[in-house]
């Protein structure tokens, strides 16, 4: 009986080793140590033994069991292997190939530029303004230091509606809006991005519809300095550290003393890009803030201007000609 | 403003200071330098010369051989086909080796067999512009003085090395438009001696006074300082050359010797003067009235002017002269048969003047000025000047005094200055010494006391009227750059967007991840298109410009869509066939005829597609209108994204809109929005493939708060049963979903529609839905019976309402 085991392991042992499939496995494992298999049949014959026997070849079997078990597992896990890699060799694609990509759209450059200004201001504690487009004369002009005939006037040519009414010709009307409703109360920090509106023929750097970003900020004892700080703030957030800003005296009727600023483009060299200066008192005044006891500044930024600096733009009325080869280039901001 | 470097050099030492030293400085303290530019437009080896013989060409009838004496001895043959050449001019050559502009290079040549070794230059071949030219020297040679110095190099002659800066000047820097203020202004920046010519005091007087001016000035507002003086003898003629030449690099072109004479004082002084003929004045007197109704004048450029009461003239009471700082009349014009004149140096109103020239749409050196306000300390000196000038260039005899009509003397502006104010608004450490020098550069007297400058500011300066004004000229002759940088200060404030703010911003960015391109579009339409479609909002109009500046934009537009469909349109016309943009912005609403408050603003969202097709969403041989359901999609997520589970759509017909493919959005029993296609009409006006739109009144959306209140997720399994039947063609899907919803009960969760077909197998008139119904109990596990009992309530009530079949 023993050699009869050990032959039917023998046997058993080769038959696994040949196994190509786990089909094959399979049938190997019942034909051999199924119920009805091969090693069943042959313990079957133990009764026949005699007693003291008995527990010798039962251990043997067992042994036998065990040991073809673990060959099966180990083939299992064999053909296993070889199938996945088998598989896997079948599943190679092109990674090349280009992805399906949901459709995505973009947001105008205008406004990514006015995005980013709110945020950087935002995060200096400012609270953003808004006001009408079609203002008053009153708000437009004379509270801001520009009474009828001033010749500054001329600077910004103007769509009236009637003689009281108009497009605003730039956003600082809001200024004069914002210190009505506060009352008197300090401080007031807000910038107000929107849209001006001036008679000037449409080519490629005037635009009769333009965007700008008003900023105001009154409270006791605001200096240049600090008009300084936060423009140099904006400009660098904006065009990197490091990107030369420098200030020039200029005139505005609505601040004293006023300032261009100009930051210097490797291509162009220095470039204006936004007007500013501190609060004149007679717009404090207009508006209920006594200028011996609070101080402001104010800054106007025209946001195409930014644009075409930050992105290269040579043309403003690509903004408002909305080509989609033109505005698909800005996915990527 | 043209300032020449040559002219300035004469009142401020200039040792070492290049025209590119003055303009970065210039810029630096606030005076704007637009260009420097050299008024030698590329000329060398160009001389004067005097033409000894002229002689025909034997060859040739239009050609002449000159002979020409070009100093040192050098007598040179010269072929010249210009008629004016004359024997004993003095002429400009271009000697052989020369070099004109446009890459001209002159070289011994022959003529029609006759040697000809140079060129006599015409102004034009030595880049003189016309506008600065006589009408007789824009045509022929170029003649010259007969003292022009034979030999000379003419860009020395003419003044074609000098350099010309241009100023960009803001209006309240008057008195930077005349040379003499600017040479303050750079005096100041560089700290240079200024060295201004003088004036005497009253001219001398050689031939008596034999005349007696009268002025009567109607209105003081008007004219509040009016002076003028008789010059007698005078000879009109050519001004010396270098007059000329600083004329020509200010832009100014020369005329004659008294013309050029006001110009040159009004350069010089920024005062505008006038020189009437003084033998066409009557009774030799000057009125300064206002003009009577449809008054008519001739000016100077002999166009008929008529003139309305705003406008102020000076007469000599019946005759009209001039109009008042504007331009002069043809009437009294220097002629060269003109041997007397009066002069006139004024202030005028600036108001009047500036509403005068606008008026007549004219615009002049003299009226620029005037707009801004002359100096009047400058009125009397300049008169002075001017007939200094006259005596001295035209052999000028003073035949009256300087009549003076003047209202009131005016008072020196004297200002105090904190200095603890200046320090603190500009955030700087200044010494009190360094102050008082900057109003020591700027010739402003000031002294110091505790700690205030009282400081008096020259009348050339009408713009210093405050204490702040004071700090800004400190400030920028300090030097801008050299105010620090500081953080804000003071009490801070949290910042941040509005609801409003951050729900556009919202909006934008979820319009943007779901394939659409933001545009931007002028708020001004034409009126045309804004009748071509429905605004959402009732009983407005269009608010109109009072001046538009084309038909294009003449509007407020009441609805975003028209200048969509432009947008639209504009990018399939350049060969963008797939357009999906929206906008965000206003509308501008008011239901006045004439606007007496301002109009209503509210923020809106449009969208528009058309063009190439994108792959269907559901399965369905109803593929036509894909677009529609493409756009109410996106306009369900923006929906969605509020919180707005309440919005019904309802079918409309608007003006300009598809009539069967049209829907209104309610929520709460208000329109908020519309969708749709565009009617075919209006599509095919633009070129557009069935372009669907939307628009949606963003500010009704904003009453809402989005509160987000967590619900338990299901804890038992859901139950899903497919319902399909055929309806009436007609009937709309969303009647269905509410009948299902209607007898559903709380068992019901969801109900998607997946199937909508037509065809032959459903039968005329008829058409199949399929909906997929989700049931679900959040405390057990749903049996058969209870589905199959709600399920069965629902087609019953469709069959019984809505006249459903249950296919099977």
């Amino acid at each position: 009986m023993r050699e009869r085991l050990e032959a039917l392991k023998g046997e058993a042992v080769l038959v696994i080793g040949r196994a190509q499939s786990l089909d094959e496995l399979r049938e190997t494992k019942i034909k051999y140590l199924g119920k009805k298999g091969e090693l069943t049949r042959v313990l079957r014959g133990m009764g026949s033994l005699p007693p003291e026997e008995r527990p010798v070849i039962g251990s043997l079997a067992n042994d036998i069991r065990g040991c073809l078990d673990q060959m099966i597992a180990e083939k299992e896990k064999q053909l296993e292997e070889a199938s996945l890699l088998e598989q896997l060799h079948k599943e190679v694609i092109d990674v090349t190939l280009p992805g399906i990509k949901p459709e995505s759209g973009t947001l105008h450059p205008l406004q990514l530029i006015i995005e980013q200004v709110e945020d950087i201001f935002v995060g200096m504690g400012f609270e953003i303004a808004e006001g009408p487009e079609v203002e008053t004369d009153q708000y437009n002009f004379e509270a801001l230091n520009l009474p009828k005939g001033h010749p500054a006037r001329d600077m910004q040519d103007s769509f009236y509606i009637n003689p009281e009414i108009l497009l605003r010709t730039h956003t600082s009307s809001v200024q004069i809006r914002t210190l009505i409703e506060k009352e008197g109360s300090v401080p007031v920090r807000i910038i107000c991005p929107g849209k001006v509106y001036r008679r000037d023929d449409d080519d490629a750097t005037h635009s009769h519809q333009f965007t700008q970003i008003e900023g105001l900020v009154v409270d006791r004892g605001v200096s240049m300095s600090e008009l300084n700080g936060v423009l140099l703030t904006l400009i660098e957030k904006m065009f990197g550290e490091g990107t030369e800003m420098r200030l020039r005296p200029s005139y505005f009727p609505f601040t004293e003393p006023s300032l261009e600023v100009d930051i210097f483009h490797p291509e162009q060299g220095w470039v204006e890009i936004l007007g500013a200066g501190m609060v004149h008192p007679r717009v404090l005044e207009n508006t209920g803030y006594n200028p011996e006891r609070y101080t402001g500044f104010a800054f106007g930024i025209g946001v195409e201007r930014i644009a075409m600096l930050k992105y290269g733009i040579d043309d403003i009325r690509h903004f408002y000609n909305n080509d989609l080869r033109f505005l698909r280039q800005f996915k990527t901001v | 403003m043209l300032v020449s470097y040559e002219w300035l050099s004469q009142y401020v030492d200039l040792e070492g200071i290049t025209p590119e030293d003055i303009a970065e400085e210039l810029n630096r303290t606030g005076i704007e330098v637009e260009v420097i530019y050299t008024r030698d437009p590329g000329v060398s080896g160009v001389a004067v010369g005097e033409v000894l013989f002229v002689e025909p060409h034997p060859k040739a009838d239009r050609l002449k051989v000159c002979s020409v004496n070009v100093g040192k001895g050098q007598l040179l043959q010269i072929v010249c086909g210009a008629k004016n050449v004359a024997k004993g001019q003095r002429v400009p050559v271009a000697l052989v080796g020369a070099k004109l502009p446009g890459g001209v290079h002159i070289k011994k040549a022959k003529l029609r067999d006759v040697y000809s070794h140079g060129m006599i230059c015409s102004a034009k071949e030595l880049g003189f512009p016309d506008k600065v030219l006589m009408k007789e020297q824009t045509e022929g040679i170029l003649v010259l003085e007969p003292d022009a110095p034979i030999g000379m190099d003419i860009k020395e002659y003419l003044g074609m090395n000098d350099q010309v800066i241009e100023l960009q000047l803001t209006p309240n820097r008057s008195d930077c438009l005349g040379m003499w203020g600017v040479a303050h202004e750079v005096a100041a920046i560089f700290d240079r001696e200024l060295r201004l010519p003088v004036i005497h005091d009253q001219v001398p007087m050689d031939g008596g006074l034999s005349e007696e001016v009268r002025i009567v000035v109607e209105s003081d507002e008007d004219c509040p300082f009016y002076t003028a003086q008789v010059v007698k003898n005078l000879k009109v003629g050519a001004s010396p050359q270098w007059m000329q030449n600083r004329l020509i690099s200010a832009g100014i072109r020369p005329i004659n010797n008294i013309v050029d004479i006001t110009n040159y004082v009004m350069l010089e002084t920024g005062q505008p003067l006038h020189a009437f003929d003084y033998s066409k004045i009557k009774g030799g007197q000057i009125v300064v009235r206002r003009a009577t109704e449809n008054e008519k004048v001739v000016t100077l450029d002999n166009v008929e002017r008529v003139c309305d009461p705003d406008m102020l003239l000076i007469t000599d009471r019946e005759n009209p002269l001039g109009v008042a700082g504007v331009m002069g009349g043809a009437s009294s014009e220097v002629t060269p048969e003109t041997t007397e004149i009066l002069l006139e140096s004024a202030f005028f109103d600036p108001m009047v003047v500036r509403q005068t020239s606008r008026k007549l749409g004219l615009r002049s050196e003299a009226n620029i000025r005037f707009e801004k306000g002359v100096d009047p300390e400058q009125i009397i000196p300049a008169l002075y000047r001017a007939v200094q000038l006259l005596c001295q260039l035209c052999g000028g005899i003073v035949a009256s005094n300087a009549e003076v009509e003047k209202v009131g003397d005016v008072e020196d502006v004297i200002i105090d200055l904190r200095h603890e104010r200046l320090v603190n608004l500009l955030g700087i450490q200044i010494s009190q010494e360094e102050v008082m020098d900057i109003f020591r550069r700027l010739g402003f007297p000031a002294t110091l006391e505790d700690d205030i400058y009282e400081v008096r500011v020259p009348s050339r300066r009408p713009d210093i009227m405050l204490e702040v004004d004071l700090i800004e000229e400190v400030a920028r002759l300090y030097g801008y750059d050299r105010i620090p940088a500081t953080l804000l200060w003071g009490q801070q404030t949290p910042g941040g967007l509005t609801k409003s703010q951050k729900m556009r911003r919202t909006v934008r960015h979820l319009l943007r991840e779901l394939g659409l391109n933001e545009v931007f579009t002028y708020s001004l339409t034409s009126e045309q298109a804004e009748q071509e479609i429905a605004s959402l909002h009732e009983g407005i109009r269009p608010i109109r410009l009072a001046m538009p500046m084309s038909n294009e934009h003449a509007v407020l537009r009441t609805t975003l869509l028209t200048q969509l469909i432009k947008a639209a349109a504009y990018n399939v016309n350049h060969g963008n066939g797939h357009v999906k943009i929206f906008e965000v912005g206003k509308v501008y609403l008011s239901d006045e005829e004439l606007l007496t408050c301002l109009p209503e603003e509210r923020f809106e969202l449009a969208a528009l597609i058309t063009g190439k097709k994108t792959p269907t969403i559901w399965k369905s041989t109803w593929s036509d209108g894909h677009d529609f359901f493409v756009m109410k999609g996106i306009l369900d997520s923006v929906f969605e994204r509020f919180g707005l589970r309440d919005v019904e759509y309802q079918a409309a017909q608007l003006e300009g809109f598809h009539p069967g493919r049209t829907a209104v959005c309610i929520m709460n029993g208000e329109v908020i929005g519309v969708l749709g296609q565009l009617h075919p009409k209006l599509a095919k006006r633009y070129d557009l493939d069935e372009p669907v739109v939307f628009q949606l009144d963003l500010e009704s959306l904003l009453d809402r708060d989005i509160d987000i209140m967590y619900h338990p997720i299901p804890r038992y399994p859901a139950v899903t049963r497919d319902l399909a039947m055929t309806v009436d063609i007609n009937m709309p899907a969303g009647l269905l979903e509410a009948g299902i919803r209607e007898v559903a009960g709380e068992l019901l969760e969801s109900v998607d529609l997946f199937d909508v077909f037509t065809g032959a197998q459903i039968g005329e008139g008829k058409k199949s839905v399929a909906y997929s119904l989700v049931y679900r109990a959040p405390d057990r596990t749903l049996t058969d019976e209870e589905v199959q009992e709600a399920h069965h309530k629902i087609v019953k009530h469709l069959a019984e309402f809505y006249g459903a079949e249950l296919r099977q």
